[in-house]
């Protein structure tokens, strides 16, 4: 993956496939403490305890298509590469939630990339998921809610119209400091 | 700090009014964009870009565009599948941005599937 918005898309992808119907995707950054934090938490079905202390094995996957899981095994080498670290709670039938940490500005930080694609593609490949995006550089917020998107929408149009879309591509966007 | 200014939000809100919303209706296109751990590394999130560009393009609104993991063939990644209503769904497999708006103009739009970037089409023969 090239940079943290390929990770966020492909976690998060974890999440609508264990069942999810709201994900919040949190990023934090604190120039202050050179920390980064990406927190992504899900409703979906959850995992046990003996799954969770496996998860990041790149052998172990839940699906049948193959049979090696990469997508968290390369976000926490993404994290230790920067100094960071991956950790992975869980519980069966609440949720899962998953926490990268990295040294913010550390040589090997992966960058943000192309957030507003990665949300776009998530939003419309998942019609049936809602999706809680907050981000928090210094203090600077950003808070958005696809339910409060689609409540706005009011069914004259779908979250999925391509002029919506263009909008919150760029609120996306905005909300990164790169 | 970005905010969502729902005053665009209503503006489109007000430009569809009176349309009829066929993008909740009925679908003659459906475009999935294989977004697993594999296609995503290989590049499926320019090809989700370039289709959600074309799309826009084209106004069209009888196309829904979405997408699925991993199908199991990662070498051939990044992939679409083309299902046009009543006719065989087609793969289409190791695709950049070019290719897929030319599967856009052709397959999507005129009928014509691109065999050339296609996984494969009927069945084996032996001649």
């Amino acid at each position: 993956m090239e940079d943290l918005s390929l990770h966020i898309l492909d976690v998060v992808e974890n999440s609508t496939k264990a069942g999810a119907n709201l994900v919040e995707i949190n990023i934090k950054e604190d120039t202050d403490k050179d920390l980064l934090q990406i927190i992504i938490q899900d409703n979906g079905r959850g995992m046990d305890p003996k799954m969770v202390k496996r998860v990041t094995d790149p052998f172990i996957t839940t699906r049948t298509t193959r049979r090696v899981g990469l997508g968290l095994s390369m976000l926490e080498q993404a994290a230790q590469e920067a100094e960071g670290y991956l950790t992975v709670t869980s519980e069966k039938g609440i949720g899962t939630e998953i926490r990268a940490t990295f040294q913010a500005s550390h040589i090997d930080r992966k960058p943000f990339g192309d957030m507003g694609s990665s949300m776009i593609s998530l939003i419309l490949g998942n019609p049936g998921v809602d999706f809680i995006y907050k981000s928090d550089f210094d203090g600077e917020k950003t808070t958005i809610d696809t339910r409060a998107i689609k409540a706005e929408l009011d069914g004259t149009t779908t979250i999925s119209d391509p002029a919506v879309l263009k909008l919150l591509r760029g609120v996306f966007e905005e909300s990164l400091r790169n | 700090m970005a905010k969502l200014r729902i005053e665009d939000l209503k503006k489109i809100k007000e430009s569809m009014a009176g349309t009829v919303n066929l993008r909740a209706g009925d679908q003659r296109v459906k475009i999935t964009v294989h977004m697993g751990t594999c296609g995503i590394a290989a590049g499926a999130r320019k090809i989700m870009n370039a289709l959600l560009q074309k799309l826009e393009k084209s106004g069209a609104s009888d196309i829904i565009l979405t997408s699925s993991g991993c199908a199991g063939l990662c070498n051939h990644e990044p992939m679409i599948t083309v299902e046009v209503r009543e006719s065989a769904p087609v793969k289409y497999v190791k695709l950049d941005p070019e290719k897929t708006e030319k599967i856009f103009d052709e397959h999507i739009m005129k009928g014509n599937p691109v065999s050339e970037y296609a996984l494969s089409m009927g069945s084996e023969t032996t001649y």
